[in-house]
């Protein structure tokens, strides 16, 4: 008997029409803009050729995506076996996470239809973090899904293979923590040679990929936590506080860590005077490290971190704070010079709302149907959600 | 006076009535004036008094004479002479020696203060002004003893303008213009070499029908004649935009008429209206640029005789730069309110979601805390 | 596993991650000896935008139109249908040319083609492609994939894409020597060399344009001198009082250098030239890059560890917690 049930329950609730809709209008929008090209509905331009589409669908979104990655580290690497319930969910979360985001690349690519050239090896580029990040994201989209293959097996009854894919899994599953390790840390990197167009506060040069790669991985803990949170609540399930508070002590390491090389860095560099012109860019800095000090505030007290209101105030507060420090990095602390000016048109912001909605989206479809969630013990399953 | 005063004066010019009234109707147009002022022009030309004229010559080549008497519109000469009375003029009178000097006297006593003085060439001072001497007297002498009777003083070419040629270089004989001699006075010039004779005629025509000096820039040269730009206007200008210049005289771009630029042509910084009324009174199309030789800079002090004749021009029209775009101009579009109202929503719902969420979850949890104390009360 | 052999692995996959690359740091990239470009001099340049004009008709590109003026070209900013500009930095009553304060200056901007290039060094496909003669940064939009990397990498804002096609391409400034165009490879020209009036803006190698450079920063300013025509080399020039230089070639030493270098009469930030440090970005990028993925030891080695560790905890899968946590 596994120890994973699909909830069941009605698929087509009102949320999940919202969300359906929000999904279209993004689709629609993509047509659009497969018509008339990107200047059509995004406001990218010159002077600011990546805009939300590349930080928010890609950059913050693979973060996003980090909980399977966080989770199979943990529970597969570390050995913690009693976070095993929460693997599933986290990897259904990170294969949406990571298939939204390459399709959000690819959108975004304009010239999308010479993509294959990243896997011809006559023409990679071994010096472009770029290549890095297209094939690594690529090739853990593919290993999430056979991380995922199990729970579909399950479903079909197919106990043979499943049996056989299990002998082979931790193959993927290491890779599964390589890849990410190596593509989170890069999508750091890949600001370093932009050099002086990212402004002080944000150009760690060859610390970018250090502190990218901590900030994935607190990401990927506070988004288990944020998930587990919401699971609870929005199907009606037992809380996860217990499990999810013993993640904690990790995340205070971690969060102290960066800190420390963060806050290092700046001062050594002397940039840290500019946190304090009083300038958005410098408000945008202070707001992030408020965000970052919330939950380490948080978290390290004993009796707060075992409740769940709290470790879901922390775990928000933390992934705000991850994502606003890529995008303070990528887009907000962005100077071309020039004149240039960039804020996101009101479609191209429709359409990153429209890929969280098609994430959300499929994965309640998932969760109700197939054997993602752990087993609820006694009748407490979510059959009234 | 009416029209067959007119008639007689045509009559006299040897040219028909219609031709005359053209070419009082052209003068005026070259002042810039309306048409009205060309038939006023006719008739105070004929009438009966024609304005005295002195002429007098410092260091000069005649060039600027020979200008006057060589056109080819119908007897410009006869118009020159019989609209004026020239009766002091060292190259085209009768009379010489003595006699010509006792006449010019006799005009100057006669007319004086109304006459109008026009001088020719340089004026030297170095050494007590001994180069030019004429009758026993330099040249600075006569010029400053005629100027004071005069009603109104030309300086015709550049010579008398700012002193050209003599002036070139070392400057051997110290020379300089006219109104450098002439402190307190109006001088009018009309640089060039030689300067178109409309330019001239205009500028007379004006003081005699008006009694008036037509409006001058800041180098005492007629703004109507003066005061735009050669590059400006003309005829090669495509080619300069576009890049296409001659590289020596012969070459490809030479032949097709290309800009004259890289071969030194001053129009960048030359004014005067050679590109519409041409060089002299030569007609078809002949002016420097025209017949392919760059613009020499005559009308223009310090560039004409100053600066080297394949020496670039500098280009004075990007004074200030104002079709220039900026180091740094706008591109891209800021906020709008849609994108805005959209993030606003975003930003409500992810903390209306996590407030939500962190009610519940505190309701979740007592609830289980209180079947859990419930179940050990069960079992225990 | 315990926590002290999961440190241990961490740490030993970090060590391996930093040290392995430390010893092979990528520094600049140095010019190929035939490496060619152009001298641009603001303090000769006549704002003529004859070379703005040429580009366009070389390259083949619309004019750049304003709803106001229909009739010309008003690009007032790179494009993709502008790959060559002259600006003007202007200040107080903009009278006298190349000074800071009540003055102007041109400034003639495109792509600078980079000793040690950004676009080249981020191009994941190598669409991007530095000519290993002559140095020229040229671009293959057939294997493009439009990431627009090459965009957000350039310190000078010079590779354009072209957003309102749905097809767009990739733009950029490949000194006339372009497929089909090829200027360079025929011995003449690059298009805004050709129709400078002035001298402005001189084609040569970089050796001799640098010399002619410090030539020009040891002139007596006010002092009569000869400019070339085109190139260092040509039989035309003109006579003209030299200006009072600012003692900086631009693009001698910035990122590595650039092979299109700027003399100017006011500081060249003025001028929207941007402070660059003479190592390049791109060889910093690479030596992070490759500090971690030299030959991919690192990787390779974690891995491994990652491996034994998985292998050995999905052995006793399903809820077996072995954990010593307390």
């Amino acid at each position: 008997m596994s120890h994973h049930q699909a909830t069941g329950g009605r698929i087509l609730t009102i949320p999940f029409l919202l969300l359906s809709l929000l999904a279209l209008a993004a689709v629609w929008i993509l047509g659009e803009r497969f018509f008339y090209g990107l200047g059509s509905v995004t406001n990218i331009n010159d002077g600011f050729p990546w805009g939300i589409w590349v930080v928010y669908d890609v950059v913050v979104g693979t973060g996003l995506a980090c909980g399977g990655y966080v989770l199979a580290l943990t529970v597969y690497i570390a050995n913690k076996g009693r976070y095993h319930p929460l693997v599933r969910p986290a990897l259904l979360a990170s294969l949406f996470g990571y298939s939204l985001g390459g399709i959000g690349a690819l959108v975004d690519m304009g010239r999308y239809w010479n993509f294959y050239q990243m896997f011809n090896p006559s023409q990679q580029n071994y010096n472009s973090v770029m290549l890095e990040v297209g094939l690594c994201v690529s090739a853990y989209a593919i290993i999430l899904l056979i991380e995922f293959l199990p729970v579909i097996l399950e479903k079909i009854n197919a106990d043979a293979w499943k049996r056989k894919l299990e002998k082979v899994l931790f193959v993927f599953i290491a890779i599964g923590v390589l890849l990410p390790s190596m593509h989170q840390s890069s999508l750091g990197s890949l600001l370093i040679a932009m050099g002086h167009k990212v402004t002080p506060l944000w150009q760690s040069l060859h610390l970018m990929p250090v502190l990218a790669l901590i900030t994935a991985i607190l990401l990927g803990f506070s988004i288990v936590i944020f998930e587990g949170s919401m699971v609870s609540v929005g199907l009606r399930r037992p809380s996860e506080s217990h499990l999810l508070t013993g993640l904690t002590k990790i995340i205070v390491g971690l969060l102290v860590l960066y800190l420390v090389i963060r806050f290092a860095d700046l001062i050594m560099r002397g940039a840290l005077g500019h946190a304090f012109a009083g300038d958005l860019r410098g408000n945008m800095f202070l707001i992030e490290t408020l965000l970052f000090v919330v939950p380490l505030v948080i978290l390290a007290q004993e009796q707060l971190r075992r409740r769940g209101p709290y470790l879901l105030v922390a775990a928000v507060s933390l992934i705000l704070a991850g994502a606003l420090y890529r995008f303070n990095a990528f887009l907000i602390g962005w100077e071309p010079g020039g004149g240039y000016v960039y804020f996101p048109s009101a479609k191209e912001i429709l359409v990153s709302i429209g890929m969280v909605a098609i994430e959300i989206v499929g994965y309640l479809i998932i969760v109700k149907t197939f054997p993602v969630l752990p087993r609820v013990h006694g009748n407490a399953s979510g059959a009234h959600a | 006076m009416n029209n067959n005063e007119l008639q007689q004066v045509a009559d006299r010019l040897g040219v028909s009535r219609r031709s005359f009234m053209k070419f009082c109707t052209g003068v005026a147009a070259t002042l810039g004036l309306s048409g009205g002022a060309g038939i006023q022009m006719a008739h105070a030309v004929a009438a009966a008094k024609r304005p005295t004229v002195i002429w007098l010559s410092g260091q000069e080549c005649t060039g600027c004479t020979e200008s006057l008497l060589r056109s080819s519109h119908p007897a410009l000469e006869n118009l020159i002479l019989d609209l004026i009375s020239l009766d002091y003029h060292e190259t085209l009178s009768t009379p010489a020696g003595h006699l010509a000097e006792d006449t010019r006297h006799q005009s100057m006593k006669e007319n004086w203060g109304k006459y109008v003085l026009v001088i020719d060439g340089a004026i030297p001072m170095k050494d007590g002004g001994i180069y030019c001497k004429i009758a026993g007297k330099t040249i600075h002498e006569h010029v400053v003893e005629a100027a004071e009777g005069a009603a109104a003083i030309i300086a015709i070419g550049s010579c008398a303008s700012w002193g050209g040629i003599p002036a070139a270089g070392i400057n051997p004989t110290g020379c300089v213009g006219a109104h450098e001699v002439l402190p307190g006075k109006t001088v009018i010039n009309i640089p060039g070499c030689p300067p178109n004779p409309y330019n001239f005629l205009s500028t007379v025509m004006q003081l005699v029908t008006f009694g008036t000096v037509p409006e001058l820039d800041q180098e005492g040269r007629p703004k109507f004649a003066y005061g735009r730009l050669i590059h400006e206007n003309c005829e090669r200008r495509p080619h300069f935009d576009a890049g296409r210049f001659a590289l020596e005289f012969g070459d490809e771009g030479h032949r097709q008429g290309h800009c004259l630029y890289k071969l030194g042509c001053k129009g960048p910084e030359t004014f005067a209206n050679c590109p519409s009324i041409e060089f002299g009174d030569v007609g078809g199309g002949a002016w420097p640029v025209g017949v392919g030789h760059p613009c020499f800079g005559c009308t223009e002090k310090g560039v004409g005789f100053t600066k080297g004749i394949h020496q670039l021009a500098d280009v004075l029209t990007v004074r200030p730069p104002n079709t220039y775009p900026d180091i740094a101009e706008p591109v891209g579009t800021g906020v709008s309110a849609g994108a805005a109202a959209l993030l606003g929503v975003v930003g409500g719902a992810v903390v209306g979601a996590t407030a939500m969420a962190v009610k519940q979850l505190g309701r979740i949890e007592k609830d289980e805390a209180e079947a859990s104390s419930a179940d050990q009360t069960d079992n225990g | 596993m315990n926590r002290r052999d999961f440190l241990k692995v961490a740490s030993s996959g970090a060590l391996i991650a930093t040290s392995s690359g430390t010893v092979e740091a990528r520094g600049n990239l140095e010019p190929p000896p035939e490496a060619v470009g152009m001298l641009y001099d603001s303090t000769l340049c006549i704002g003529c935008k004859a070379c703005v004009s040429k580009c366009k008709e070389v390259n083949d590109m619309p004019a750049v139109t304003t709803a106001e003026n229909l009739q010309w070209d008003q690009a007032t900013e790179l494009s993709a249908d502008t790959l060559n500009i002259i600006k003007a930095y202007k200040h107080g009553s903009a009278e006298t040319k190349d000074s800071e304060t009540d003055g102007f200056a041109f400034i003639k901007r495109n792509c600078m083609h980079c000793v040690d290039a950004g676009c080249v060094s981020v191009c994941p496909v190598q669409a991007m492609t530095k000519d290993p003669k002559t140095g020229i940064v040229s671009h293959n939009p057939e294997v493009c994939i439009g990431c627009r990397y090459c965009v957000a990498a350039c310190p000078y804002n010079i590779p354009k894409y072209e957003y309102d096609d749905a097809q767009g391409q990739i733009q950029k400034c490949q000194l006339c020597n372009q497929k089909g165009v090829e200027r360079i490879d025929q011995g003449m020209l690059p298009g805004c060399v050709e129709v400078c009036p002035t001298g402005a803006n001189i084609f040569g190698t970089r050796d001799e344009l640098l010399t002619e450079a410090r030539r020009r920063l040891a002139m007596k300013p006010g002092e009569d001198n000869t400019f070339p025509l085109e190139t260092i080399n040509s039989p035309h020039g003109h006579v003209a009082p030299a200006a009072e230089y600012q003692q900086h070639i631009f693009g001698e030493h910035e990122g590595g250098g650039t092979q299109v270098m700027v003399l100017s009469g006011i500081p060249h930030t003025k001028l929207g030239l941007p402070d660059i440090p003479e190592r390049s970005y791109a060889s910093v990028s690479e030596t992070v890059q490759h500090s971690i993925y030299s030959n991919m030891l690192a990787p390779a080695g974690l891995l491994a560890g990652l491996l034994y560790f998985a292998r050995r905890n999905t052995a006793d899968e399903e809820g077996n917690d072995t954990e010593e946590e307390q």
